[in-house]
């Protein structure tokens, strides 16, 4: 899964791996403004920032092709939106809308590949992100991994029982039978949240989380918050002006 | 000598009417092991949820009283009680929640509110205890079944409870795991109640049994005599199944 493959990416070792999750972040959000906002000369900003996050990730020692790959991911969804820009006659927006969501993909991804989840949700939590959310955030990503598990089996035990993909859709009782599958799963993973819950009242938890991960903000992290925020904006003016 | 848990007439019933515990009188003495014996439905399960106040604590469904080190399971006295006794669910999936075992098993201390650094400190001397000292940075759902098991009792021992309750224990592992499950508790001095349908992990761990039926204690006394009243062992010198 690919939530696996970015855990064990964001446990190297590099500059970037090493550096504080709040400089990172702040660079990641100034990255997406800047290139969300972008309209003029847009071909030519999206290709230096693509080039940017490039340089980024060969710089924090990751796969570059793998990074490209993964981000990819969200082009199914963002390319449904540009089919539907380019129905309603306007191509260029559509363009913008899949290159701006693939580039802002990518940089997530590397924030993400850069820093441990733990980390990176006490950096958000340091820079004013609810708590509540980054728990939801932390529990989303630790049991995505067993719930698809559990729909695995239960699409095994289907099949071991002659069903198929194809058939499932097929015929109305078989797509109601697929449904009901559904169901069972959402209910599963509603009693495996009531346990999991009982499991932390079990060890003290009264609706604070804490955690042993510890932040240091160095110098070094004040210069990558300060390059990595400066960097997107100058690129982005200076190509403005030459446009 | 007071016991430790003393559980008078308790009767429990869920939301849909099923009545799952019907008057049941317990004791727990100091150091002493028992294990709750039982078919499926019996009220194993909801009893011991009892007595760290997971059910019955809000005074909902319940009667009768349960006592912990003197202290009655309300919620006055909750957060004292899940101190006293540490709770090891079925599932591990579920008692893991948190993104790297060290995490996980500091979990319990930062909630007791201990500092991150006296909090890693136990949880890696926990971790030490159960032989897991090598996987702090390891994700959970990377680890076996048995491994589970051990890191979940570490996060148990962390917050260094009088009384361990394991639900199950046996669940999921196989032979090896087992046998070094059942060493593993045979060297740990914190009175125990073992929730189990495993006689013979029951008998290299506990004195006494407990058989539990329809809600009620059917009858009490040393883990032989029970198992022999009830029909209750699998090894092949008893019977095959329960009456």
């Amino acid at each position: 899964m690919h939530h696996v493959v970015l855990e064990r990416w964001s446990r190297r070792s590099s500059p970037m791996h090493r550096s504080d999750p709040r400089a990172k972040i702040v660079d990641l959000l100034v990255f997406l403004v800047v290139l969300a906002t972008a309209h003029r000369g847009l071909p030519l900003i999206a290709a230096a920032l693509g080039a940017l996050l490039c340089c980024a990730i060969v710089w924090s020692r990751l796969p570059l092709g793998g990074a490209l790959a993964r981000a990819a991911v969200v082009l199914p969804f963002s390319l449904a939106f540009a089919a539907v820009c380019w129905l309603a006659g306007d191509p260029a927006r559509g363009v913008h809308l899949a290159v701006k969501s693939y580039l802002s993909a990518l940089a997530v991804l590397l924030v993400v590949s850069t820093t441990p989840l733990p980390i990176l949700l006490r950096g958000l939590e340091a820079l004013g992100a609810p708590r509540f959310l980054l728990m939801v955030a932390q529990f989303l990503y630790r049991y995505l991994f067993v719930i698809s598990e559990e729909a695995q089996h239960m699409a095994k035990a289907a099949q071991s029982r002659g069903a198929t993909a194809a058939g499932m859709l097929a015929r109305a009782a078989r797509f109601q039978a697929a449904a009901g599958a559904l169901a069972v799963l959402f209910a599963r993973s509603y009693g495996r949240a009531a346990e999991i819950h009982r499991a932390m009242l079990a060890r003290g938890f009264q609706g604070h989380f804490e955690t042993v991960a510890t932040l240091r903000f160095r110098k070094a992290d004040l210069a990558l918050a300060i390059a990595g925020s400066l960097g997107p904006v100058a690129l982005r003016f200076a190509l403005e002006r030459c446009c | 000598m007071q016991p430790l848990i003393e559980v008078r007439n308790l009767r429990y019933r869920y939301e849909d009417g099923t009545v799952a515990l019907n008057g049941v009188d317990f004791h727990l003495d100091p150091g002493e092991s028992v294990a709750l014996l039982g078919a499926n439905g019996s009220g194993k399960t909801t009893f011991v949820m009892h007595l760290n106040g997971l059910l019955g604590a809000d005074g909902g469904g319940g009667q009768g009283s349960v006592e912990v080190c003197g202290m009655p399971v309300d919620k006055k006295n909750l957060a004292a009680i899940r101190r006293k006794i540490g709770m090891v669910f079925q599932d591990s999936e579920s008692q893991l929640f948190m993104p790297t075992v060290l995490e996980d098993v500091a979990f319990g201390p930062l909630n007791l509110g201990l500092d991150a650094a006296t909090a890693t400190e136990r949880a890696r001397a926990a971790l030490d205890r159960v032989g897991m000292a090598g996987a702090t940075a390891r994700a959970p759902y990377h680890l076996s079944a048995g491994e589970k098991k051990r890191v979940a009792i570490a996060g148990i021992l962390a917050m260094e409870p009088e009384i361990l309750v394991l639900d199950e224990p046996t669940t999921f592992l196989d032979p090896p795991g087992r046998r070094s499950l059942a060493d593993l508790l045979q060297n740990l001095p914190q009175a125990k109640i073992l929730v189990t349908h495993d006689t013979s992990f029951a008998r290299s761990i506990c004195t006494r049994a407990v058989f539990f039926r329809n809600g009620t204690v059917q009858a009490s006394g040393s883990i032989g005599d029970v198992v022999d009243q009830f029909g209750w062992d699998l090894t092949p010198a008893g019977n095959a199944s329960g009456r």
